[in-house]
C-alpha cells in the first residue's frame, strides 16, 4: 500500500486545495496519520472508500482525543548592546505563549477486500469550547454511528450530519463530558461519613456547616 | 408516532416496514426489554416498537455497566491496566490481555520469545473454545431449550477454566500476558492437561452437535432469522463470526498473520446466508479448527524463555508516539489504541470493543421479526456487557 505522503499527494491531485497534513508517528509502530480539513472531509472519506486502489471499506475504530490548552515557554537569546560602550551582552529572554487546545477524532480505516491498512484519519475541532463541531462520517461508514455517539458523549464533539446524535454511555440528563482531561467529578456523592480523616474532610467540604441553632427562648410559647 | 418515523436509519438491507393504513392497526406498542430481562445477557436494554408482534423499530440503550474504563486506563500505568482488561469481556480475559500486550509491544517495539507466542496461541484457542461453547449453550437457552445444553457447555467450560486457574491463579480474571511475553511458564503437567482436554473436546462437540445442529425445532427457529447482508456488515464494522457468517473471508489470524499463526494449518469457515443458524454453525466449525490449531501448537511447542529478558515491567515508559494493535478475539476484532507522551501512564487508552460495534446492526437484523426472534438474534451476536459498556 502507498505511504501516507503518497496518499496525501494523490488526494491533493484529486481535491485541489484540500487541507491535508501528515502527522508522523515516531514510535516503532510507524502508523502515520493524515489530518483532514472539515470542508471536504466527507468527499475525501467517500473517495478513500471507493477508490479501486484503496477500497478502505471498513472503518474499524473511531475515537476521541483531548488536547487541552498548553502553556509553552520559549527561550530566545537577545543581544543587548551595552550603553556604556562595552561588549554587547547576550541575555536569555523567556516568553510564555498559550497554545490553544482542540479535540481530535481519530478514524482507523482498513480494507477487508484488499487486506491492507490502517489508514488513519484525524479531524480536529477549532477549540475545546465553542467550535467543537466536525463533519460526521457516518454516511460513509455505518460503523461510525455508535462510536461517534460515544465520542460526542465522552468528549463533547458535535458531529454535523450524524443521524442520531445522543448520549450513549452516560444518561441523557448528564451535563459534562467525562473523558476530557480537565473533567472534574461533580460533588454529588452520597456517602456515609466514617471516621477516616480523608473521608471526614470530604464530608465537611460537601455538607455545609449546619447554621448555629437559635438560642432557645425561656418559656416563649407559653 | 407516525409510520414515516419508523423507517430504519440507513439500511439498504433492512427488512420492509409494513405501512399502517387502517385504524385497526393504528396503535404501536413500545416495549422496554431490559435492563433486567433474562434474555439480554446482562444489563442491556432494547426499546422495541411493535406493530402487533412485528418489530418496526429497535433502539438499544447502553451504559448500565459503564465505569469509564478508558479513563481508568489513563490514570494508571501501562502494566496496571493489564488486570483491568480482564474485566472488559470477562469470558475472554486471555485474548483481551493479548490484544493489549500486542498494542503495547507495537508502541514500544518489544519482541516476544517464540515459546511465549506459542503459549499465547494455545491460550487464545482455548478461550475461543470456551467462548463459542458458552455461546452455543446460551443461544439454545434463548431458543427455549432450557438448561440441558447450557449445562453441557458449562461442564466443558469448567474444564478449561480449571486449566486457566492452574496456570494463572484465577479462573476468569487471568491477568496472564505481559509486554514481551507471559507471566509464568506452563509446566509439563499443565501441557499434558491441555492435551487431554483437546483430545476430549472433539467427542464432546460430536455429542453436542448430534443433539442440536440437526434439531428440527432449532432449525425452524434460527434458519432465515436475522439475515445480514455482507455489504452492510462490512460497512458497519462487524467483525468476527458474525461477519464470517455472511460469507466475508476476514479473519485477522490470516489477514494480519500475527504471532505464530502463519505456522499453523487451519481453515476459516464461512457462512452462506448470514442468518442466526449460520452464526451458530460458524462457531461450531471454528471450534473444530481451534482443536486442530491446539494439536499443532502443542506438538510444536518450543523450549526457551517465556519472557523477553530485556522487557522492563516496572517503570515502563515507552517513547512518545501512538499505536493501534488488534487481534482476532472470539467475538471479533479486539483492538487497543494507545497514545504515549513519554510518561508512565498512557496519554490515551482506547479499547475497540467488538461486541459493542457488532450491535450497530442489531436493529437492521431484527426489523420485521417478532420479539421472540429478537431474543435469539441478540443471542447470536454474542455480547458481553462488561465490554459493551466499558
Amino acid at each position: 500500500m502507498e505511504t501516507v505522503e503518497q496518499l496525501r499527494d494523490r488526494l491533493l491531485a484529486r481535491f485541489p486545495g484540500a487541507a491535508l497534513t501528515v502527522v508522523t508517528n515516531p514510535s516503532p509502530s510507524a502508523q502515520h496519520s493524515l489530518v483532514i480539513g472539515h470542508a471536504q472531509a466527507v468527499e475525501i472519506a467517500t473517495f478513500l472508500r471507493d477508490d479501486p486502489a484503496l477500497r478502505l471499506d471498513q472503518c474499524s475504530n473511531v475515537t476521541g482525543v483531548d488536547w487541552p490548552d498548553k502553556e509553552v515557554t520559549e527561550t530566545t537569546k537577545v543581544t543587548v548592546p551595552d550603553p556604556a560602550g562595552g561588549p554587547a551582552k547576550v541575555v536569555a529572554q523567556t516568553s510564555k505563549r498559550l497554545e490553544p487546545g482542540y479535540l481530535e477524532v481519530v478514524y482507523h480505516l482498513y480494507s477487508i477486500s484488499l487486506r491492507h491498512g490502517p489508514v488513519i484519519l484525524r479531524l480536529r475541532t477549532g477549540n475545546r469550547t465553542d467550535q467543537v463541531s466536525v463533519p460526521s462520517l457516518t454516511p460513509v461508514w455505518r460503523s461510525c454511528e455508535f462510536q461517534e455517539r460515544e465520542v460526542y458523549d465522552l468528549y463533547g464533539v458535535q458531529f454535523t450530519g450524524h443521524p442520531d446524535l445522543r448520549r450513549i454511555l452516560m444518561w441523557d440528563g448528564f451535563q459534562d463530558h467525562p473523558m476530557r482531561r480537565d473533567y472534574v467529578e461533580p460533588d454529588d456523592y452520597q456517602w456515609e461519613p466514617t471516621p477516616h480523616g480523608e473521608v471526614m474532610a470530604k464530608a465537611k467540604q460537601h455538607y455545609p456547616a449546619a447554621p448555629a441553632a437559635p438560642a432557645a427562648k425561656e418559656g416563649g410559647a407559653a | 408516532m407516525s409510520v414515516s418515523d419508523l423507517t430504519p436509519l440507513s439500511s439498504p438491507a433492512g427488512a420492509q416496514v409494513r405501512a399502517v393504513h387502517d385504524e385497526f392497526h393504528g396503535d404501536l406498542l413500545e416495549v422496554s426489554m431490559g435492563p433486567h430481562h433474562p434474555s439480554t445477557h446482562g444489563v442491556f436494554r432494547m426499546i422495541v416498537t411493535l406493530d402487533g408482534e412485528t418489530i418496526v423499530k429497535l433502539k438499544p440503550v447502553f451504559g448500565y455497566l459503564h465505569r469509564n474504563h478508558e479513563k481508568l486506563g489513563e490514570n494508571t500505568t501501562y502494566l496496571a491496566s493489564m488486570p483491568y482488561t480482564d474485566r472488559l469481556d470477562y469470558l475472554n480475559s486471555m485474548t483481551n490481555n493479548w490484544a493489549y500486550a500486542v498494542a503495547v509491544e507495537k508502541l514500544a517495539g518489544l519482541a516476544v520469545p517464540e515459546r511465549a507466542e506459542y503459549v499465547r496461541v494455545i491460550l487464545a484457542e482455548m478461550t475461543r473454545l470456551l467462548n463459542h461453547t458458552c455461546l452455543a449453550g446460551f443461544l439454545m437457552q434463548d431458543c427455549g431449550c432450557m438448561g440441558t445444553p447450557l449445562m453441557y457447555a458449562f461442564r466443558e467450560r469448567e474444564k478449561i477454566l480449571d486449566l486457566f486457574e492452574a496456570l494463572s491463579g484465577s479462573r476468569m480474571m487471568c491477568n496472564y500476558q505481559r509486554f514481551g511475553g507471559c507471566r509464568v511458564d506452563p509446566s509439563p503437567e499443565w501441557i499434558a492437561g491441555v492435551r487431554q482436554l483437546v483430545e476430549a473436546y472433539g467427542p464432546f462437540l460430536d455429542e453436542f452437535e448430534a443433539l442440536l445442529s440437526g434439531n428440527e425445532i432449532i432449525m425452524a427457529r434460527t434458519q432465515g432469522v436475522g439475515r445480514l447482508a455482507p455489504e452492510l456488515a462490512v460497512s458497519a464494522g462487524v467483525t468476527g463470526p458474525v461477519l464470517r457468517a455472511t460469507g466475508v473471508a476476514h479473519d485477522l489470524r490470516k489477514v494480519d498473520a500475527y504471532g505464530v499463526y502463519p505456522k499453523f494449518d487451519f481453515r476459516v469457515p464461512l457462512g452462506d446466508h448470514g442468518d442466526t443458524y449460520d452464526r451458530y454453525m460458524i462457531r461450531i466449525l471454528e471450534m473444530r479448527e481451534s482443536i486442530s490449531i491446539l494439536r499443532q501448537a502443542l506438538a510444536a511447542l518450543p523450549g526457551g524463555p517465556i519472557m523477553d529478558p530485556k522487557a522492563k515491567l516496572r517503570g515502563f515508559r515507552p517513547k512518545a508516539g501512538e499505536a493501534y494493535g488488534r487481534i482476532e478475539g472470539p467475538k471479533g476484532e479486539i483492538g487497543f489504541y494507545l497514545i504515549s507522551d513519554g510518561g508512565p501512564n498512557p496519554y490515551r487508552y482506547r479499547v475497540r470493543p467488538p461486541s459493542f460495534i457488532n450491535l450497530t446492526i442489531l436493529e437492521d437484523m431484527c426489523l420485521g421479526h417478532t420479539v421472540a426472534d429478537a431474543v435469539i438474534i441478540l443471542g447470536s451476536v454474542d455480547i458481553v456487557l462488561g465490554e459493551v459498556d466499558r
